[in-house]
């Protein structure tokens, strides 16, 4: 059961992944691609990281995807962009073929270690995601934590300097 | 036989990432570029969760906490450049982008 769900999931993240590059009009892109992220979240949930399923819906679907629709529906291009030549396309498609064919091989010659952690998900289901996930952050990623503030900060006053009028 | 082993999760996010490079070396739309570039990291962020569960480990799930980080400071700055180059040259078609080619 818990199969044939995951494959109707996976399923629908896959065909709106080939609708985000085959879609003439970027809105439509934009659109296949709050698809994919909300079956990335519903995977999420499935493996029992509720607190990120949150954030994906949150920061990309909600943050990520309105700017991007922002940014298309302020320059009003429609499909103004004409497509790549036949061949440029066959040779991207072949590289990106390529790496799939080298992962998937990777993957079926390997298998995962049998070490386990400490989190099971009864621990999760008992302490709560959210609360892990700040004991992690807030204790072993202090430094990091404090250099995505930092890189957020450039990044609002970057955003802000590059749009002003005389650049 | 019938469970959902790590190896399917990693399949899916194998497949969505080189979608992702497909989209990012046959668009010439600097945006559909970009939406493959979180599509991408999307893939990259499933591994990472789907790793973390089944090796009942927590430090996975802060990586993809911060890869959200970057990929919320890179949307707001990549975006910005955008509009920026769009109002100095009217197109934002990739095969556009040499400002810095003499």
């Amino acid at each position: 059961m818990e199969l044939l769900f995951f494959y109707l999931v996976a399923l629908v993240a896959v065909l709106s992944g080939i609708l985000v590059i085959t879609c003439k009009s970027p809105i439509n892109s934009a659109i296949s691609l709050v698809m994919t992220f909300f079956c990335l979240a519903i995977f999420y949930v499935m493996l029992h990281a509720p607190f990120m399923a949150a954030i994906q819906i949150m920061v990309y679907a909600g943050a990520i995807i309105v700017l991007i629709i922002f940014v298309i529906m302020l320059l009003n291009l429609g499909t103004a962009v004409q497509a790549r030549t036949s061949h440029c396309i066959a040779w991207g498609s072949v590289v990106g073929a390529l790496m799939m064919l080298l992962a998937m091989t990777f993957l079926k010659g390997g298998e995962t270690t049998t070490v386990q952690g400490e989190i099971t998900k009864e621990v999760v289901a008992q302490v709560g995601h959210t609360e892990l996930i700040g004991q992690a952050m807030f204790t072993n990623f202090l430094l990091p934590f404090e250099i995505a503030s930092i890189l957020l900060l450039v990044a609002i006053v970057g955003a802000v300097v590059l749009t002003k009028r005389e650049v | 036989m019938f469970t959902v082993t790590v190896h399917h999760y990693l399949v899916v996010s194998a497949i969505l990432f080189s979608l992702g490079t497909i989209g990012v070396l046959t668009r010439r739309n600097a945006i559909v570029v970009f939406m493959c570039i979180e599509l991408m990291l999307n893939g990259v962020n499933l591994s990472f969760i789907a790793l973390s569960h089944f090796l009942g480990n927590m430090d996975g799930q802060v990586f993809v906490f911060f890869v959200m980080t970057v990929a919320a400071a890179e949307a707001a700055v990549g975006l910005a450049l955008m509009i920026a180059f769009f109002k100095h040259k009217e197109s934002i078609d990739v095969e556009d982008f040499n400002l810095l080619k003499w």
